[in-house]
């Protein structure tokens, strides 16, 4: 039918007359294979000589490289420029979790703990004192903070010390909370951070009461586990394990999440860690680096291994994880389920250590049992050092505005926003990364720090070519990933 | 397959019927008297009650003598069917009568005007650039007959947009007069990039509005060949844009035929990353009708050779959590593990099996095939044994 026109028809605007780049970056991958990402994180990975013939402007239409640049907004041509509509939608979703501000509020309603583990970051072996307890006029002032954030949600997170251990001023909060929130009408969420030691019936009650989650940690197989977490009796691991259970049997199984700890004890051992959070019935576990605040570095647990050999232990893992899955069992490992998320889907996951603008004080803040406000939880560890430079008030001292729009905030988050940072302004991985100036600052001095220096920024880089290379290399993993990538 | 429509009727004998009229089908004894006088009442059998505008006479029905003459109207053994609560137009002078609405059928569907601002390669309806508004006034007529307890009716055409404010005119009768039934209209969504026309139908807030659009290709030029309209791409996406942004729901339709299935992996992840926010996806073999025939070298594929795109399309959208179907589909030419998203969405009126799948155990969830299939499908149908 002479009507219909052919497909060359609507090719015409393209061979007229070339294309214009979108906003990109690019980075060699291992022998000639390079990745290019574009303004939200999209990816394409091609040869060398396909991406210098695209920057040059002389990529043929025809190329079916073309097509795919051109499907993931890398360029827009004669024939169409919706992409920008699209492009700038994109941009919008990925930054708006921005304009909430601060959700999640750390309470650390004591510093006394009845474990004396040697990579701890902040608590005092057990005593009677209560000079390292929160007060009610703390807890109270911190409130006030907490609901100055417009966020839609509020999350309040108690941690410790142990925060057992001063459960009636946990309790107050709560209720304190509910009462502000029949007002305030915030999706209100509570998190108890414990080691379930010395968990009661109480405890579940008041838990199951208000919804109130529970995160505990569980570094490994018992004599793992005991090893890295003493306490008196030695029996830590047994602790944890019967307090999950009886949780989880109180609250829903759902209800109660554990986090790992990595040590030098761990290194070898990654099979034996992830078979325990299956044991336990875990849906994946968090495969964690240690970070150099604390006691972690009185103790020279952190120099105790480097940068390689975790990174060793965590695609050991990575990987024993991925084939459970393509056997048929879902697990996921969450730290690669959240750069996947940046990958794969127009989402930005709300994880504090990697956004840009840095996740301090506008992603998660910390009110300390003395009513110091730090920027992060690691900030607060680094003053446990001695070091208060992310000290950004104190909640009798300081109002609102002074706390979070004052320059102990400012600078670290302006200074260190990784799109404008030199090495990651144009690196290709800094739509999934982030910026961490308390890191930076503790080991280097300064809020950016020199990338080619940073423990941060070489351990991310091989975690994300680590993942575009096992996601290039074999569909059967690139579906395994879509999926954790759209856990919300 | 059924008849919906037939020109053939003789209406010698009945001089006293409207010359075009839009009735309600009855067969009711006992209907109230001043609502017979603008019904059609269905004489299956040997008696009729007195007083309705018009009887429906089936083959096995005789009128007794209290029913006038000149109000009968005879018909073939093909509208049988026809029940209580259907709606049909009778036009005398043409001897034609169109069943408009059948309450027993979860497909009732109503074609709004035949112009087009598209002209799609595999048009089932081909558009004809003819002056017909009075196709409204008919719709506006019948809506307050149908049955509030009706699930879901559908707007088609043409493309219903180009109706312009009688569009809208449209939408709010069916929100008036239906408010408990669900309305599915398929427009191409280019007009909606006019975001005053998007924000109007937005402000109507019906209660159960979803607009199936369809996309056809991640690159712009593919979709506008397909579609045969020059910068449809960016209109319908800008269209799309703007009706979620007034919170009317829509569903991205994709019509499974050669020019669509080798990207078709690479419009799914298109549409999971820029329009995660659709409410539904909608994967549709094709349907042997209209010009699809005329270019069928362009279209046909075989879908068992299309397996593999289409497992891993549907794959990447249920990934990214997006609603998925799988319409039009026969199960042994597709994959097991894509069953679930297969749905039997075929018009009743249209659905057929055909000789192959005798003995196929699976007949019952298959989607079948439309009637026109015979046309032209696959060689490869084999029953699905236990």
């Amino acid at each position: 039918m002479a009507k219909f026109l052919a497909l060359a028809e609507y090719e015409k605007p393209m061979a007229a007359g070339g294309y214009r780049p979108l906003p990109y970056r690019f980075m060699p991958l291992s022998g000639d294979r390079y990745v290019l990402t574009n303004l939200v994180g999209e990816f394409v990975i091609t040869e060398r000589e396909s991406l210098r013939v695209f920057a040059d402007g002389q990529l043929s239409y025809q190329d079916e490289l073309y097509s795919e640049l051109k499907s993931k907004h890398f360029l827009i041509d004669g024939d169409s420029d919706v992409a920008l509509d699209l492009l700038a939608i994109k941009v919008r979703t990925k930054l708006s979790p921005l304009a909430n501000f601060t959700g999640l509020h750390i309470f650390v309603v004591t510093l006394r703990c009845e474990h004396s583990c040697p990579y701890c970051q902040v608590s005092r072996a057990n005593d009677d004192r209560r000079e390292f307890d929160m007060t009610r006029e703390t807890a109270l002032r911190s409130l006030d903070l907490v609901f100055r954030s417009p966020s839609p949600a509020i999350k309040i997170e108690f941690q410790g010390g142990e925060s057992l251990l001063n459960l009636d001023l946990v309790e107050f909060i709560i209720e304190e909370a509910k009462r502000r929130n029949e007002h305030e009408q915030r999706d209100l969420a509570f998190v108890l951070a414990t080691n379930l030691a010395v968990l009661d019936d109480r405890v579940l009650a008041l838990a199951a009461r208000h919804q109130v989650l529970i995160s505990t940690s569980l570094d490994g197989p018992a004599d793992l586990h005991n090893k890295n977490r003493p306490r008196p009796g030695g029996d830590s691991h047994a602790r944890a394990i019967a307090g999950i259970h009886r949780a989880r049997m109180a609250l829903g199984r759902d209800q109660v999440g554990a986090l790992m700890t990595t040590t030098a004890a761990s290194l070898s051992r990654v099979r034996d860690i992830i078979d325990e959070y299956i044991t336990q019935d875990f849906d994946g576990i968090f495969l964690r680096p240690l970070s150099p605040y604390g006691f972690a570095v009185k103790t020279k647990s952190y120099a105790a291994y480097n940068e390689t050999k975790w990174l060793d232990f965590y695609f050991e893992g990575l990987d024993y994880i991925i084939d459970l899955n393509l056997g048929g069992f879902p697990f996921v490992e969450h730290y690669a389920a959240m750069i996947l998320q940046k990958m794969l889907t127009p989402f930005q996951p709300g994880y504090v250590d990697l956004m840009s603008p840095a996740g301090i004080g506008i992603g998660a803040v910390v009110y300390n049992y003395d009513g110091d406000v730090y920027a992060s939880d690691e900030a607060r560890m680094l003053a446990e050092m001695g070091d208060t430079r992310f000290r950004i008030g104190n909640v009798h001292a300081n109002t609102y505005e002074e706390i979070f729009l004052g320059d102990a905030l400012l600078d670290p988050l302006e200074q260190s926003f990784a799109a404008s940072v030199p090495m990651c302004s144009w690196c290709a991985f800094e739509p999934w990364c982030g910026s961490d100036p308390v890191f930076h600052h503790a080991t280097q001095g300064d809020f950016v720090g020199k990338k080619p220096l940073s423990a941060f920024c070489g351990r991310n880089m091989m975690i994300f070519k680590g993942l575009l290379q096992r996601l290039n290399d074999r569909p059967q993993v690139r579906e395994v990933f879509e999926r954790w990538a759209n856990i919300r | 397959m059924i008849t919906l429509g037939s020109r053939k009727i003789d209406f010698a004998a009945g001089q006293e019927i409207d010359p075009r009229a839009i009735v309600r089908v009855s067969t009711d004894y006992h209907r109230p008297l001043p609502l017979r006088a603008r019904e059609a009442f269905l004489v299956r059998g040997d008696d009729a009650p007195a007083g309705f505008a018009s009887y429906l006479v089936l083959p096995n029905g005789r009128c007794p003598d209290n029913v006038a003459a000149q109000r009968r109207v005879h018909l073939p053994p093909e509208f049988e069917y026809l029940d209580d609560g259907d709606v049909v137009r009778l036009v005398p002078e043409r001897g034609e009568i169109r069943t408009l609405y059948r309450r027993s059928s979860p497909h009732n569907s109503f074609l709004l005007t035949e112009r087009c601002n598209n002209y799609c390669l595999m048009c089932s309806q081909p558009p004809r650039d003819v002056n017909d508004g009075w196709i409204v006034d008919e719709i506006l007529a019948t809506i307050p007959l149908i049955d509030p307890d009706t699930g879901e009716i559908g707007f088609t055409g043409g493309e219903p947009t180009l109706l312009g404010g009688r569009f809208f005119e449209l939408v709010q009768a069916c929100k008036s007069y239906l408010p408990r039934t669900a309305l599915h209209i398929l427009t191409n969504g280019r007009t909606f990039s006019d975001d005053a026309f998007a924000r109007t139908l937005g402000s109507l807030q019906h209660h159960d509005l979803m607009l199936g659009i369809p996309i056809y290709a991640d690159l712009p030029h593919v979709h506008d060949y397909i579609v045969q309209a020059d910068g449809a791409f960016d209109e319908t996406i800008r269209g799309i844009l703007n009706l979620k942004r007034h919170g009317v729901r829509v569903e991205v339709r994709v019509v499974l035929h050669k020019q669509t299935v080798t990207r078709l992996p690479a419009l799914a992840a298109f549409l999971a990353r820029n329009l995660l926010f659709v409410d539904h996806v909608a994967l549709m073999g094709l349907e042997m009708m209209g010009f699809t025939r005329a270019n069928l070298d362009a279209l046909w594929i075989d879908p068992d050779d299309y397996r593999s795109e289409l497992t891993e399309a549907i794959g990447i959208l249920d990934r990214a959590r997006m609603r998925v179907s799988l319409y039009n589909a026969q199960l042994c030419l597709t994959d097991q593990r894509i069953w679930r998203f297969a749905k039997r969405s075929i018009s009743d009126w249209k659905q057929e099996y055909m000789p192959e799948c005798e003995g196929c155990i699976m007949k019952g969830d298959c989607g079948g095939f439309f009637a026109s299939a015979k046309h032209r499908y696959s060689d490869r149908i084999s029953p699905i044994a236990a």
